[in-house]
């Protein structure tokens, strides 16, 4: 073919790393196009629609929330970098989330973006835990959580230096471990720290319409920039010549090249898409997966007596694991959110209510099974999963009114994610082990997103801008 | 180009970079890092600003000659010279 394109950067996937990579790319004057295989954007942080009802899928809360006039955090130096006007993405605050640990919640830690409120729950609920908290807290403060080359270190056991009440500790880890954590049981600590201050130190806010005001965003500002992109358009191969990546063969059959190759697929699928014809890569740790359900209500979820909680993360169990459950589903822990119950001012709601509930997966349970087997599963841990949340929410006036408010349901599973990410094992947080300066077995290919290792839509955001920054802008 | 409106190319930079910062008292003799909240990655952002706007390269060794307004106009008043062929 004598058409054969070449780019300044080609960007693999078009979630929100890739799309903040290309931003600032393409605002810097690189020829770039990005390559999503999927025919919507946003990857792991998507919507869909059903019968013209939309659907978000990942984000419950963006994460890293401060007012106006906060300086100096991950949203305003995303905002920064992406010359984003905090208004455009018009945030909604939360109205408090908990985290609800025993058999019906019985001891809860209510949050919200004001962190004096953590604070003072966890002092009232832990009064011997108090000063190790606090210095807990300093501890996280104080970390230089952005470095790329930290050396790793547990996060159980830097908690436990402050922390001795294994409750206290493990319903620090929950709601950390549910919004980011590749890892069973523990957390790389810089990882925590990220994400404490995310969702603590920080909070959680929404755009009315949710995720896709984001999206919308970002492909205005690429588009504007004058970036590229090729929907419906995967990247099949990548081919190496001399430790670099020499071309690109697409999906289409077209071949392309390029001087640099951002990936954000994740580290193991980029792999595979160098040794494409080689052998598979080593199969690596087993990868978390998980099941959500959404219900669709006709009414707003205030009047089921649930107005208060935005999001909720709860255990049933004496300890909290965070782990691949032997089951399909494990339905004693989780995260409820009711994307309600954010402020979005006087007289505003959503036009119907809606109630999620997230419980850890495994993947192989559901891989292989029968379409039949399949659906039945799926309507059998939907009752279960929502039967096990309940507990953790004010009880309904009757055993069946959740039932009559609901117009409409849907679930996703491990297969959903990996059917439409293309990530393997359903992962949602990517593989185990984090590549913080982007690299690969080949020169000019760089990877962005989970697998680089920062964490949330902001994370995603940041890691996309800084992977651009380092490899290619700051080498001019 | 004066040395003014030097700084007031600085300035316009830092206005969209970091539009969340009020510019109205920015001293020109006081590092900027000092009066407002800029990071290695907003410095980065002047110096590509800088030669995407107007043609003009800093490289690294010299980045910290941009720590203040007085010394960004020391330093860049004649490379903005030498572009319009002034001496």
């Amino acid at each position: 073919m004598n058409t054969r394109s070449h780019y300044d950067v080609a960007i693999i996937g078009a979630g929100m790393s890739g799309l903040a990579a290309g931003i600032r790319l393409a605002h810097f004057g690189k020829k770039v196009c990005i390559f999503e295989r999927h025919n919507a954007v946003g990857g792991l942080n998507s919507f869909y629609s059903i019968a013209g009802r939309k659907f978000d899928v990942g984000l419950h809360a963006m994460t890293n929330f401060v007012r106006p006039g906060v300086k100096g955090t991950p949203l305003g130096k995303l905002l920064r970098q992406l010359r984003i006007d905090r208004d455009e993405f018009a945030l909604c605050e939360q109205k408090q989330s908990r985290i609800a640990f025993g058999p019906r919640g019985e001891c809860s830690l209510r949050f919200t973006n004001d962190f004096a409120v953590f604070e003072s729950e966890v002092v009232a609920a832990f009064p011997a835990q108090a000063d190790g908290f606090r210095r807990l807290v300093t501890a996280v403060r104080t970390f230089d959580d952005v470095s790329l080359d930290a050396a790793p270190m547990s996060a159980r056991e830097a908690v436990r230096r402050h922390v001795s009440d294994p409750l206290l500790e493990d319903m620090l880890f929950c709601p950390l471990m549910y919004y980011g954590s590749a890892t069973e049981r523990d957390m790389e600590f810089g990882q925590f720290v990220i994400m404490f201050k995310a969702l603590f130190l920080e909070g959680f806010a929404r755009p009315f319409e949710g995720v896709r005001v984001v999206l919308r965003v970002l492909l205005a500002k690429y588009r504007a920039a004058g970036g590229e992109r090729r929907m419906k358009c995967g990247v099949k191969k990548i081919s190496a010549h001399a430790g670099r990546a020499s071309a690109i063969l697409l999906d289409s059959g077209d071949e392309i090249t390029a001087d640099h190759v951002i990936s954000s697929i994740g580290a193991p699928e980029t792999d595979r898409l160098v040794a494409a014809s080689a052998s598979e890569p080593p199969t690596a740790a087993p990868t978390l997966s998980f099941v959500e359900t959404i219900s669709i209500l006709d009414r707003q979820p205030a009047e089921l007596g649930w107005g208060s909680d935005t999001i909720v993360f709860f255990n049933d169990s004496s300890r909290f694991d965070y782990v691949r459950p032997t089951e399909q589903v494990d339905p004693r822990s989780g995260v409820i959110c009711i994307p309600n119950n954010f402020d979005y001012g006087a007289g505003r709601v959503l036009p119907e209510g809606i109630f999620r509930v997230t419980c850890l997966a495994n993947y192989d349970r559901w891989a292989t099974l029968p379409e039949a087997d399949y659906q039945a599963d799926k309507s059998r841990w939907f009752a279960e999963v929502q039967r096990s949340a309940r507990r953790f929410l004010p009880p309904l006036a009757s055993d069946d009114a959740l039932a009559a408010a609901t117009l409409t349901t849907d679930m996703f599973t491990p297969r959903t994610i990996a059917k439409f990410t293309g990530h393997l094992g359903g992962a949602i947080y990517g593989a185990t082990t984090k590549h913080r300066q982007g690299r690969t077995s080949l020169d000019n290919l760089y990877l962005c997103g989970t697998d680089q290792g920062f964490l949330g839509i902001v994370g995603a955001m940041l890691s996309g801008i800084s992977m651009a920054n380092y490899h290619i802008l700051q080498k001019g | 180009m004066t040395k003014d409106e030097c700084k007031q190319v600085v300035l316009d930079i830092i206005a969209d970079i970091a539009p969340d910062e009020d510019l109205s008292n920015v001293k020109p003799e006081v590092r900027l890092r000092d009066q407002m909240q800029l990071d290695s990655m907003d410095f980065l952002d002047i110096v590509m600003e800088l030669r995407k706007r107007h043609g003009i390269e800093v490289p690294e060794k010299d980045y910290q000659q941009l720590a203040s307004l007085d010394s960004c106009a020391e330093y860049l008043t004649p490379k903005f010279d030498a572009l319009t062929g002034k001496s």
